[in-house]
């Protein structure tokens, strides 16, 4: 005769040992408890759950379980609502090889009411579940680090080339607050690349054009317009208030405050810059890793290091940097994979290469080294001085 | 014989290409080679006294020349050097 449940149940009791939730709960809130699987569906889980469970439903118990258990003979407390389904899905992972399975006694019920303490998830709405549903996919990413993206602040330097892409991006990825800092109007000539801004929005402000355009795109995202530009009065404020920079601007002034002002108010600084056919990115870690000025000790003269407004750039490449950027600063709010830090990306978009060149942290480095002394100075003038010094007694054409 | 990459703003000093050759067996004699061919580049990246300017970064392969021998870093002809001037442009 085939086994009923309450059979399945019975030889599941033969080989699994159940722990009441009093025998475990002291180590639990030493934190030095089994790892504690919670099998039951998504709302269950949303109403609490253990502390320190992690949440694999039981329908992908068998693919999922190796994530989070990694060895065999880890110590696994199996929990469901009654500690019944728990029951099942303990047999069924002592029949994958776990040696070590026990199962919650009663469950989170019996749990609950012996008032030992619960933890309640932050939780997506249903709405931002769907809209966010393939980074929820993401192990890497998941629900928390959604949650985490929706909580953080970019602050972006430019909404132009580099700024549009890499602030629509962002914006659909739920990044929460965003802040763009440009003082300029959209122009025709700017629409060739800078894609968050449209036809009817020639003559306004970047930074509220590029409001706009977000607030249809993810109403739920924060702008903070700031129609400025970022100066030494205002530079350090600024970041304070934000968890990562994104460097999108058109000039080494201001290249060289942010890199300065990252160091000192300890923001990471995601990097590019564009010309024609070419960019370069990188991510700089302050005192983790080099600064900008490791990489570039002093900015070229001004007819070396033309704008794009006098040089040209393919509206193309924009989006690829900038969302090289957003890249990075995902990867940097969520703490994942390997950044470009200590490496420069260099795009050629004539070749279709991307090359690597290793970046170091200079001992000696003026805004990051042991012995700098970093304080935020006249960088127009600092940046005309180093730019012109002898390189005018060399007699090239300017 | 080494591959130099040009970098855009000097691709006009080397007749608009991006990458061109030079005979050398150091990064300084290399530079020397390229200059000598293409006096265009010497004017934008050496000073007065024929030294480079400090804005102007050297890699040998992926490697920063300050970090290996500088201009007297040995290169072979598979090594390829850059020349890389920090680039501003991003927002207009």
């Amino acid at each position: 005769m085939s086994p009923s449940y309450q059979d399945l149940l019975a030889a599941a009791r033969e080989v699994i040992p159940e722990v009441e939730p009093s025998e475990v709960a002291p180590r639990v809130a030493e934190g030095a408890g089994p790892l504690i699987i919670d099998v039951r569906e998504t709302g269950e889980w949303d109403q609490g759950h253990l502390p320190g469970a992690v949440h694999v439903p039981r329908g992908f118990l068998e693919s999922r379980v190796a994530g989070v258990a990694h060895d065999l003979d880890h110590e696994l407390l199996i929990s469901c609502a009654s500690g019944q389904r728990s029951l099942l899905a303990a047999v069924t992972l002592r029949d994958m090889g776990y040696t070590n399975v026990s199962n919650l006694a009663g469950g989170f019920a019996r749990w609950k009411q012996n008032n030992h303490p619960v933890e309640v998830p932050r939780i997506l709405t249903p709405a931002q579940r769907s809209r966010y549903s393939r980074h929820v996919l993401i192990p890497e990413v998941g629900e928390e680090g959604q949650l985490k993206l929706l909580d953080s602040r970019v602050l972006l330097i430019g909404a132009g080339g580099l700024g549009s892409p890499a602030a629509y991006y962002l914006a659909a990825a739920g990044a929460g607050t965003i802040g763009l800092v440009d003082d300029d109007v959209v122009d025709e000539s700017n629409l060739q690349r800078q894609i968050i801004h449209t036809t009817d929005r020639v003559g306004v402000n970047k930074g509220e054009s590029a409001k706009e355009a977000i607030r249809a795109l993810n109403p739920e995202v924060q702008v903070n317009v700031h129609p400025f530009r970022v100066n030494r009065d205002n530079v350090l404020d600024l970041l304070s208030d934000y968890d990562v920079v994104v460097d999108g601007a058109d000039n080494f002034p201001t290249r060289y405050l942010l890199a300065d002002a990252a160091l000192m108010t300890r923001t990471p600084l995601v990097h590019a810059s564009i010309l024609r056919f070419e960019g370069h990115a990188s991510v700089f870690m302050p005192y983790d890793g080099p600064c900008y000025r490791c990489l570039f000790p002093e900015p070229p003269p001004p007819d070396l290091a033309p704008s794009c407004g006098e040089a040209g750039v393919l509206g193309v490449l924009c989006g690829v940097m900038g969302n090289v950027q957003a890249t990075e600063a995902i990867k940097v709010l969520l703490g994942i994979g390997d950044t470009l830090a200590g490496r420069l990306l260099i795009y050629d978009a004539l070749g279709m290469t991307f090359t690597e060149l290793k970046v170091r942290r200079d001992p000696d480095c003026p805004s990051c080294g042991p012995n700098a002394d970093l304080q935020l100075r006249d960088y127009e003038a600092w940046c005309a001085g180093v730019g012109s010094h002898d390189h005018e007694a060399a007699g090239a054409p300017a | 014989m080494s591959n130099v990459k040009i970098p855009p703003v000097l691709r006009q000093a080397v007749g608009g290409e991006r990458v061109v050759q030079a005979d050398g067996a150091t990064v300084g004699e290399v530079l020397d080679d390229l200059c000598t061919r293409h006096p265009a580049v010497g004017a934008q990246i050496l000073t007065s006294d024929g030294t480079l300017h400090k804005y102007v970064n050297l890699y040998v392969n992926d490697e920063d020349a300050r970090l290996l021998q500088w201009t007297d870093t040995p290169v072979g002809d598979a090594d390829t050097l850059m020349i890389l001037p920090a680039m501003a442009g991003g927002a207009r």
